[in-house]
């Protein structure tokens, strides 16, 4: 036993100065042949040595027990499944070949000794990779079921680790392997290793070393490591707060951009004009059904389809509003309540067309390949891309839309005709045309939003409808006729109801969010940003 | 009859043909309709079957909310989008007394609790259910229910001067949020099924033939006695000041007149009247559902009074007798083509119809009647005059 | 609504520093008015120069940003609203004329009448014959016994003014604000309605904004001309037209 630790950390000192090819494969390779376990030891240490891209699957072939050697020509060879005719992987030739029999091949066998030994040696190669996924797939699976023979990988490797997160895992893998140490010193030295690592198993493994009985008395025999333990989880917890409180804090500004990118084209068409269009959630379903169409068309070409989606989206929907806005709501002029209702009758009239068109069932969109996946920042803090990228998005939408209504002679006459319509009419300014460009712009937005919820939520005929509401909300809370206003209040909303998600579910959360919305407006009743001055009051 | 009714109701009804009209059809719903249900021998011509009758009761329960959005909205200019919600409490108000007189007879046989709270493995009643057991308790909440909840909510929304389409979508909000607390299950109100298999009503058989007559009748009482009050109010003082506050608001407040107390009173009674509209609807279908909540389905009140005319009363029938009639006949028939018939009757009332039905009435018996009367046009509606 | 009443009081409404800005515009800045028991007083001043904001605050519909607004010397009036002040007794009339469209000439005249405005009165409200009689009288008075069952909006726009001047009368209130009473008024009409607003000073405290130059002499009073939210000038008619600087601001163009 003595002897092989010391040999290893000599094996470890050795590899981890990652000297040039010293032997080649072939030959370290013989010493498996042989019966001796002694004399496969060494041919193991030596393979740890080899910079040979074979030496890490030969390694843990023969630990899964997978490594064979053919009889006639000595060639070591994996095999997964040992039956006639099963192909197998000659790692002389590297190529795959078929066996006639079975009894042409001997299994390089191990024992425990052994296994220690290529558990090891495994993880030295893989924590000593340069490939930080390899480092860190190594650490994270190391950590699973840490073993006292890997102390010594861990503690070099430790020392080694740049990427913190990499790092984490092996601080894990040290703190409870000595956790289970019988000396004092070395426990106290595993609780600073387990705080620096924020994954549940370290949590779990501080917090069972702090737990107290019915009387308060730790549970734990070492009462001052108990209580240094305790020190150190309150450190920790502070710390976990915190990646929960910003983790939340994330997935509010992501369901805010979902509320930003739905309100947006709302508060445009509401402020410019005064009126509610009832059939806004309409064009954001118009807008993901838009996306299932393009989808539909270039199927082969789906990473792009989403670049493509987005201008005919944008296109559909604006059409269709400023066809409503020139054939309904212009007649409608100064009487807001019945604008609300026949644009109300327009989005039953959307909505049945589509689900005569594609069925009353979701469709489904498919999220391009570079959109899907997680970011796993660490233990504690996991994303989605698509829901930073839904971020990014409604940035941008915003930015380019303060952009337009700031820099251009359309926006600058959509603000005189906000701020006050007789007055633009007087100047010159046709408020119809304006009119008709606003709902078009704001509808556009609508089809927009449409391609990015198409992303995380299902599309059915509903889809409209299960945004509207949250949309007016944002409208109302954020104030009508600021950009600024709808911006700060989607992501007000969005971060509320994601800290209330989990104390009290997704339901009382949004009942709550509503109460909160009509105190508010007990306070503010025109919203966060209203506009201010005589010419509004009425 | 005793001498007040005699003079109100001759009074009343003395300048409103079209009101003796609609309610001469609404009573003869009532009464006709039911008798020839129990009484008709089957198969004859004039048997009338018990989906035909229970149709009609239904159509009357929606008249009565009709009237009452009416009152809100024609009068007021109150646009709310919440009536389906108080509605759907006064049903449930009414659900939970039938629920409870189900006793031991659930699938579960417990005579304590109700067969879905059993399924969810509740041990006791929740509080809130105390009291149901009794239909006067119940009719008090069918009362209570949607009254405090339009008197709270109108007191916040009121007095810090929600008006207009804000008022609109923020008692949309509210609906949406009922109908998402009331498809919980651990609200206490079933959940997604709601409040079902009833078995009688005040010891009646729910289900039987004359038990449905006497609800239509009381519907069609109901939806007269609502109709005189209404009638009383718009043609008080107090009912110049509703159209004052609909007309210009402004100008009322320097009139001296509390306009929100008046919002407030006149939207607290008509979101009882809507309860007791549901408290009637409930025992007919015989179930309470969620889904009464959805948001669609307090617009859909909006589409009956502006079809049938906002502002008059009778109006206000009309429309919620000619579309929930008409809505039973495309479901069955058409069924894909009766939201583009909702829709367009959205878009078309409001934009060609904006007095409605009663509207045109009205013209055609002024041009009858030709220079005799003041040439203006008596129908009132919400907004036209008051371009803001 | 007697004389003897307001006499009590050395001002019956008294403005001190009011100032009131909107999105950073002041529409009204450092204003003082004080106006006495039984005064007529014109108010005169360019587009802008703060008058609607004036009345607003008068009548509680604006909350000014700072200073004293006060009624019969101690009552606060910026702690009040638009109803409490109106049934207080100040009544307003719109520079446009604003009365209650779906409603006939006889129902304006009954919801302005003086009275109790709770709403469980107006429920049972029912006319006496002496208010019968004051409706009629104001009617004759406005020149509209013809069109007593006309409904408002079919009224033309001098109808409609004359309707809302006899709805601030009925109203019965100790201070009246009225905001261009003589717009779309023919010269006969406006002369008659300065004979009006005379009679009504001789016990009401009148406030009158107005253009219209011949009307205001015609009701020679005290004038105050506002300018850019402030007081520019205050006296008789001649005085402030021989000031310099209303000339400037104002008469000049």
């Amino acid at each position: 036993m003595k002897i092989i630790k010391s040999l290893t950390i000599i094996v470890l000192a050795f590899s981890f100065a990652s000297f040039a090819r010293a032997n080649n494969f072939e030959q370290a390779v013989q010493g498996l042949l042989e019966n001796s376990n002694k004399k496969k030891a060494a041919a193991v240490e030596q393979l740890a040595k080899v910079d040979d891209p074979r030496s890490l699957p030969t390694l843990k072939a023969m630990l899964d027990a997978k490594l064979y050697y053919k009889k006639d020509d000595k060639s070591l060879v994996i095999i997964t499944d040992l039956e006639e005719g099963a192909t197998v992987h000659n790692l002389m030739s590297q190529s795959d070949e078929s066996i006639s029999d079975k009894r042409a091949v001997s299994k390089v066998r191990i024992n425990n000794k052994l296994r220690r030994l290529l558990r090891s040696s495994i993880a030295v190669l893989e924590l000593s990779s340069g490939d930080m996924a390899i480092r860190l797939e190594s650490a994270k699976n190391l950590a699973k079921n840490p073993s006292a023979d890997m102390r010594d990988v861990l503690i070099i490797a430790l020392e080694k680790e740049s990427s913190s997160k990499i790092a984490g895992f092996l601080s894990l893998s040290l703190g409870l392997i000595d956790l289970e140490n019988e000396d004092p010193a070395v426990r106290r030295k595993a609780v600073d290793y387990l705080s620096g690592s924020v994954e549940p198993q370290a949590i779990g493994a501080l917090k069972a070393l702090t737990a107290k009985d019915k009387d308060g008395n730790y549970l734990e025999q070492d009462k001052e490591l108990a209580a240094y333990a305790a020190k150190v989880f309150k450190r920790v917890d502070t710390k976990m707060q915190l990646f929960k409180t910003s983790e939340n804090m994330l997935f509010g500004l992501s369901l805010g951009s979902v509320l930003l990118l739905a309100a947006i084209g709302l508060a445009i068409t509401f402020g410019v004009m005064g009126v509610i269009n009832m059939a806004h959630g309409e064009m954001i379903m118009l807008g993901a059904y838009t996306t299932f169409t393009v989808q539909q068309l270039m199927p082969e070409l789906i990473g792009a389809s989403l670049f493509v989606a987005i201008p005919v989206a944008f296109i559909v929907a604006a059409a269709v509003g400023v066809l409503m806005e020139r054939l309904i709501i212009r007649h409608l002029y100064g009487r807001p309540l019945d604008t609300l209702l026949a644009t109300f009758g327009v989005s039953l009239i959307l909505q049945q067309a589509i689900r005569q068109i594609y069925g009353a069932n979701s469709v489904s969109v498919i999220s391009p390949p570079w959109i899907s996946g997680l970011w796993e920042v660490n233990g504690a803090l996991a994303l989605t891309y698509n829901r930073i990228y839904i971020l990014l998005f409604a940035m941008l939408v915003l930015g380019l839309l303060a952009l337009l209504l700031k820099k251009t002679l359309v926006g600058l006459q959509m603000r005189a005709v906000t701020q006050n319509r007789p007055m633009a009419n007087s100047m010159g300014i046709r408020a119809g045309w304006v009119d008709a460009m606003t709902f078009g712009l704001g509808s556009g937005i609508a089809g927009i939003a449409g391609v990015a919820l198409s992303q995380i939520a299902s599309v059915s005929p509903n889809l409209g409808q299960t945004y509207i509401v949250d949309s007016f909300m944002v409208v109302v809370f954020g104030g009508v006729g600021n950009i600024m206003g709808t911006f700060i209040g989607a992501m007000t909303l969005g971060v509320i109801n994601k800290f209330l998600e989990p104390q009290v579910g997704a339901v009382i959360g949004k009942i709550i969010v509503l109460v909160f919305i009509i105190l508010f407006i007990q306070w503010r009743p025109r919203g966060l940003f209203a506009l201010k001055g005589r010419f509004v009051e009425d | 009859m005793n001498l007040l009714q005699q003079t109100f109701i001759y009074k009343a009804l003395q300048n409103d043909i079209f009101g003796r009209y609609v309610l001469s059809f609404v009573i003869i719903i009532g009464t006709v309709i039911p008798l020839l249900n129990v009484f008709a021998p089957e198969g004859s011509m004039f048997d009338i079957t018990t989906f035909t009758m229970t149709l009609m009761g239904k159509i009357l329960c929606f008249a009565i909310l009709a009237l009452a959005l009416d009152l809100v909205w024609g009068y007021c200019g109150i646009l709310s989008l919440g009536h389906g919600a108080f509605f759907s409490l006064g049903g449930y108000a009414m659900g939970m007394y039938l629920m409870r007189q189900i006793g031991d007879r659930g699938v579960y046989g417990n005579p304590e609790l109700p067969d879905f709270m059993v399924f969810l493995n509740w041990d006791a009643l929740p509080w809130y259910w105390y009291g149901f057991d009794s239909f006067g308790f119940a009719l008090l909440m069918v009362f209570l229910a949607p009254g405090i909840l339009a008197f709270v909510f109108g007191w916040m929304a009121f007095r810090s001067r929600v008006t207009g389409v804000y008022f609109s979508i923020i008692t949309q909000a509210l609906t949406f949020a009922l109908m998402q607390a009331f498809f919980m299950n651990k609200l206490g109100f079933g959940g997604n099924n709601g409040l079902t298999d009833f078995k009688d009503i005040l010891g009646f058989n729910i289900q039987s033939d004359e038990t449905r007559s006497v609800l239509v009748f009381t519907a069609a009482l109901v939806l007269c006695i609502t109709y005189f009050v209404c009638k009383y109010i718009v043609s008080s003082k107090f009912g110049k000041v509703l159209v004052s506050i609909r007309d210009a608001e402004s100008r009322t407040r320097f009139l001296g007149y509390r306009v929100e107390h008046y919002k407030l009173l006149v939207f607290t009674f008509s979101a009882i009247v809507a309860g007791v509209a549901g408290a009637i609807y409930v025992p007919l279908v015989g179930a309470a559902n969620p889904s009464e909540f959805s948001p669609i389905n307090s617009i859909g009140i909006v589409i009956w009074v502006a079809l049938g005319g906002r502002g008059t009363l009778y109006g206000a029938i009309i429309g919620a007798l000619v579309i929930g009639y008409a809505k039973s006949y495309f479901t069955t028939s058409f069924p894909d083509l009766w939201l583009y018939i909702l829709g367009g009757l959205f878009v078309l009332t409001t934009m060609y119809l904006p007095e409605g039905i009663a509207g045109r009435l009205e013209q055609l018996r002024q041009k009858r009647n030709g220079s005799k009367n003041d040439p203006s046009t008596p129908a009132k509606n919400a907004e036209l005059e008051v371009a803001k | 609504m007697n004389t003897e009443k307001t006499e009590k009081f050395q001002s019956v409404l008294y403005l001190n520093g009011v100032t009131k800005s909107f999105d950073g515009f002041k529409a009204i800045n450092n204003l003082s008015l004080d106006v006495s028991p039984g005064e007529l007083r014109a108010i005169i001043g360019p587009n802008g120069a703060g008058k609607s904001t004036m009345m607003d605050i008068i009548t509680g519909k604006t909350k000014p940003d700072k200073g004293e607004v006060r009624f019969k010397d101690n009552i606060d009036l910026t702690r009040h609203d638009e109803a409490d002040i109106a049934n207080m007794g100040i009544g307003r009339k719109f520079q446009k004329p604003t009365v209650i469209d779906s409603l006939t000439v006889w129902d304006n005249l009954d919801l302005a009448l003086a009275g109790n405005r709770g709403i469980w009165q107006t429920l049972v409200f029912k006319l006496s014959s002496n208010q019968c009689e004051r409706i009629e009288e104001i009617i004759s008075l406005i020149g509209l016994s013809e069109k007593t069952e006309a409904l408002a909006k079919n009224l033309s726009h001098g109808q409609k003014q004359w309707l809302e001047i006899g709805m601030l009368i009925i109203q019965e209130p100790e201070v009246l604000l009225v905001d261009e009473p003589a717009g779309g008024m023919t010269d006969y009409e406006t002369m008659e309605t300065a004979k009006l607003l005379k009679d009504i000073a001789k016990n009401h405290s009148v406030i009158v904004v107005e253009h219209d130059m011949d009307f205001v002499r015609a009701l020679d009073c005290t004038v105050t001309v506002l300018h850019e939210g402030s007081v520019l000038a205050e006296g008789s008619l001649e005085k402030v037209s021989a000031d310099p600087r209303v000339i400037e601001v104002y008469l000049g163009r």
